[in-house]
Order: C-alpha cells, then structure tokens, then sequence
C-alpha cells in the first residue's frame, strides 16, 4: 500500500512518501503565504521523485497548522497525534515527545502503541519556538545554521534576562555591546528557549525515553541546552523534522483519516502583583 | 527621522517646553525629578509643586548620560542650572542611574503621584503603558498606590510593541491613532498576542491586500483589548487614566475606552483641563512629575536638606 504524509506547519511544508512501511520520497518546502498552493506543488514534486502517479497512492493524511488547507488530502490529524504515531514507529520506546517547531512547542506523553496520553502546547508565545532562535540569530548577525555549532563552542553560560523574543533582540544587542563572545550569546539564546520548553515539558511529566522531534531539533546546540535544563538524555532521531508527515503516513497506512486529542494550552501569566 | 537613509517610523517626537507663566527665581522650592525609562527618558522641573519645564528624549545606552541629557533639555530652555535645584529625585527602570538626583523613588509610586497631580484627585485607576511594560495602578484620592499589577515580560501591550508595529507597516507612530479611524468599518482585532506572532499576522494581512488603517485599527484593538485584561485583573475604579506613551494613541485609548464603557481621563485631560490652562498634552511626564512632587513634599516636610548651591 502506498500512503503520503503532509506536514503543513508554519514555516516549512514536509512531505513523506511510504510504501508498505518503506519511505519511497520526501521533500520539504517553505510553506510561504499561500500554504495550500505550496503543499499542491510540493506534492507534486514528491511524486514524481518517487516515480508515481495520484491514483498510485492510496491514502494521503495531512497535519500541521496549515493542515486543513492541504487540499488534495482525505484526511486532517493534530499535530500531536501525527508526532506520537512518527515517533512510535521510529522508536516504540519513546514516552515523552518534544516537538519544538516554527510557531509552537509542544510536549506529548505516548503509549507503547503510539496514543497521545496527555499533551501540552504553547502556541501564544513566541519564546519557547523556532521563532525565538530566528529572531535572535537576526539580532546577532549570524546565520541560524551556525547558531548551534556557535553555541556548543561556548565557555559561559550567561543568563539571559528577557523572556520575549522582543526584548531579547534587544538584549542580545546590549551584548554584543558589552563585548560578550558570540558563542556566549548563542548559549544564552539556545538556553533561554530551553527553559521555556523545559517547563511546557514537565506539565506532562517526563518519561523515558524522551525523544526531540521537530525543526529546531535539528539544532544541536539547542538539544544540548535542552538536555542540560531538563538533566535527562533526550534522542534526537534522523529527520527529526519530518516526524510529523511520517506520522501522518503511519495514520493514511492505518486508514486513520480523523482524530482528537485533548491538550493542556499553556497560556503564559506575565503579570506580576504588588 | 532617517537615520542612513533609512526612514525610521518607530522614532517619536522628542519635546521641550517651559511654562512662561511662572518666575522661578520667586518660587521657595525649585524641584526635579528625573525618569529614566528603558525606551524614553523625562526630567520634569517644578517651582513650588507647579510644572515648569519639561523634556521628553529617547533613552540612549548608557542612563546616566540620558539622565544628564533629559536634565539639561529642560534646564537650558528654563534659564536655569542644576545648582539651582533644591531637590531631585531619580525614577524609573534607571533610576539608579540618575547622577544630579538625590534620591530614587520607584515609578510605580511617581506614576501614581504625578497623575494624581496631571488628571486630578478623582482619579483611582492608572495605567501606566511604558516602552517595555505596563502597569495598572489603583490609587487613593492623594496619589498613593493602594496595589498594582505589572507586566515587564512580554512586549504585546507596551510601547515597544507599538513602535515594532509602526516600522513593519511604514506608517509614522504618532500617525497611527487618527489613521486607525480612517476606516469603513471596525476590523476584527489581530488575533496573537505575541507580538512576535503578530508581526506575520500583519504581513499577512498586507500580502491579502488589506488596507493599511484597517491593519492599523486590527492592531490598536488587540492592544486595547490586551490592557483591558490586565486591568480587569486589577478591578477599574472610576476614573481611569492611562500615562505613558501609549496615552498618546487615540487608536488604542479609545477603543480601551469604548471595551471598558468607561472615558479615560487623560481624553478628557487633552480635550478640556490642560488645554483650558495652556498646558501642553504630554502624558509622558507622568513618573518625572509624580518625582518632582515628592521632592517638594519631602522639603516642605523637612525630612531632607536642599541642595541648592546658587
């Protein structure tokens, strides 16, 4: 049986291709403004890397923000249901799933058969996401893919005090105007975001194993920040951003088209009393 | 306002004034207060608890020379000198900063006294909407802070949020209150709150082609409404006023006005009182102002010396 898995997230479009277990194609694509559009022709690319027609494949399950918008698709399931079922059918192990993308951080605790038990989401906030590190990597002049080799080489962990990401542009500035070493600044950045997700993290506690899904997993500097908080071993798997269209694939081989899962929204209490 | 030929729309006129009406060398207590806040700095100079002079600058890196240049935008226009000054007293997030100041004195309680001063006793709640927070302030009928509730952690609903906003639609900041009105009908309000998130809300919504004074209207709503939920946190006491820069914005103090069914004082302020006396609308001054009172408080009570040199 041929089945496709679309991620429709934030930033960037993933596309899996898989037949009877087998990944046969994948691509990814950034998603832009007209997220159907791009996923359409995503799509369209995949298939042909793959050798294959539309009527080949037999089940197409979308997921991601953007999920509902996946035209071509016969099915939409969350994000957290997509993560757990691609995270269990790389590692049935896995208990806790972090998934830090674009515009959102989620935790998830699965089953051994890969069912969401309980899952938490910050999506209000753009500390605690992808977004925070893009931002910062713009504060400090440096391109994002270098940020995490930067930050593995510092020497000092340097506490970062602004919690928003726009503050933090600021803050990251005063920095470099302090004459803090860039690899300082990266650490501080890659900790601070490790701090936000650590805590959506331990509202459904942390189980072994503890697998890092999601682009901003593909940021070693950012794992080990997140390691560090959390003091526990996290596995990053291969592709840890395209878990989400594998997941969706697992769902279109298992005639899965629709499903819910109840989350905990963390909503961020910024005010203070006196 | 460009800046290497950049056109840089966040950045705010900066102001001075002096009050013409007042003789200081006939005034007892020549008082100052100093804010230094972390996007904008005032020094408020007072002649026996009456505005004098003011200044309004941006806060640059280092705070003691802001201090110094807020100081010395007030005091030049005002014929008078440091050494003139009976008491100063710092405030603001750089209060400890404040070289030519004899005491500090937290903006929480300076914003609570100085709107006090600027919107009269009746005022119970003030929400003071600074550069990088905002707090709501309920207050007794002398200016004393009876509890407040602050938020310093996230940019939606400051003036930092406000200016990102104003760079990224290329529309001046003081432009954007009146220009919010100039719409068919209200829009819904931009939908994150993270300002962050909101930024790719708005590009968004200019890609869809949405007009720019609706984007504008969406934005100010969402702040408006943002402020609303701190201060329905702390309970609205009438009357209300907002300081701070955010004061300003017809955009967002109306719309907070009209969420809250309630007139804001400092609207009233700008439309009656303090046009009625010649006074110009600078609801910046607020913390610099509450800090000046309490220097004269303070010397009248004679719990401090003056400093006056000449």
């Amino acid at each position: 049986m041929i089945v496709a898995g679309v991620d429709a997230g934030g930033k960037n479009v993933h596309i899996i291709i898989v037949k009877d277990g087998q990944t046969l194609a994948k691509t990814m694509a950034p998603s832009g403004i007209n997220k159907a559009e791009a996923a359409e022709k995503l799509y369209a690319e995949t298939l042909k890397q793959a050798g294959l027609k539309r009527e080949d494949v037999e089940r197409v399950v979308a997921t991601g923000s953007s999920g509902e918008r996946v035209e071509f698709a016969s099915g939409v399931i969350p994000d957290a249901a997509a993560d757990a079922r691609g995270v269990n059918r790389i590692l049935p192990s896995a208990r806790t799933v972090i998934d830090v993308g674009a515009e959102e951080g989620r935790a998830i605790k699965i089953s051994g058969a890969g069912k969401v038990l309980d899952f938490a989401i910050n999506e209000k906030c753009a500390a605690g996401t992808g977004t925070f590190v893009d931002a910062m990597a713009r504060a400090l002049e440096t391109p994002i893919e270098d940020l995490a080799a930067l930050s593995l080489e510092s020497t000092n962990a340097i506490p970062m005090n602004a919690q928003c990401a726009v503050f933090g542009e600021s803050e990251v500035v005063s920095l470099i105007h302090q004459k803090t070493s860039k690899p300082d600044i990266a650490r501080a950045v890659h900790d601070a975001i490790a701090g936000r997700v650590g805590s959506v993290a331990r509202i459904v506690g942390l189980e072994d194993d503890i697998v890092m899904i999601g682009g901003v997993a593909l940021n070693n500097g950012f794992v080990d920040s997140l390691r560090r908080e959390l003091k526990l071993d996290i596995t990053v798997p291969e592709d840890p951003d395209y878990i989400g269209a594998l997941g969706a694939a697992a769902a279109a081989e298992a005639g899965v088209t629709e499903e819910t899962v109840k989350a905990t929204v963390v909503e961020r209490d910024t005010v203070e009393e006196g | 306002m460009v800046e290497g030929g950049k056109i840089e729309f966040w950045r705010w006129p900066e102001a001075t004034w002096v009050n013409p009406d007042i003789d200081w060398k006939k005034g007892k207590y020549i008082t100052a207060g100093v804010d230094i806040g972390s996007v904008s700095s005032q020094s408020v100079i007072m002649v026996d608890n009456e505005l004098y002079a003011y200044s309004n600058t941006r806060t640059g890196s280092d705070s003691p020379e802001s201090a110094r240049k807020a100081m010395n935008l007030a005091l030049e226009p005002a014929g008078i000198t440091v050494d003139n000054i009976d008491y100063c007293i710092g405030t603001g997030y750089g209060r400890v900063n404040v070289p030519m100041a004899q005491q500090t004195i937290t903006e929480i309680a300076c914003h609570a006294r100085g709107a006090n001063y600027m919107y009269g006793p009746e005022v119970k709640t003030v929400m003071d909407m600074g550069g990088q927070d905002c707090k709501a302030i309920r207050i007794d009928d002398r200016g004393k802070v009876i509890k407040f509730m602050m938020n310093d952690k996230c940019a939606a609903g400051t003036g930092r949020g406000m200016e990102v906003f104003a760079d990224l639609i290329g529309v001046p900041v003081w432009e954007i209150g009146e220009r919010s009105y100039q719409i068919d009908k209200e829009p819904a309000m931009i939908s994150s709150t993270c300002v962050v998130f909101a930024k790719s809300e708005v590009v968004g919504l200019l890609q869809a082609g949405t007009p720019e004074n609706d984007i504008m209207a969406a934005y100010c709503s969402a702040m408006a409404h943002r402020i609303v939920e701190l201060l329905n946190r702390l309970g609205i006491e009438e009357k209300f006023a907002i300081t701070g820069g955010i004061a300003k914005n017809i955009g967002v103090t109306r719309r907070l006005a009209q969420e809250m069914g309630t007139r804001t004082a400092e609207l009233e302020w700008s439309d009656e009182k303090m046009r009625g006396k010649g006074l110009p609308f600078e609801t910046q001054i607020a913390g610099a102002t509450g800090a000046a009172i309490f220097a004269h408080a303070m010397l009248e009570r004679g719990r401090v010396q003056s400093a006056r040199k000449a």
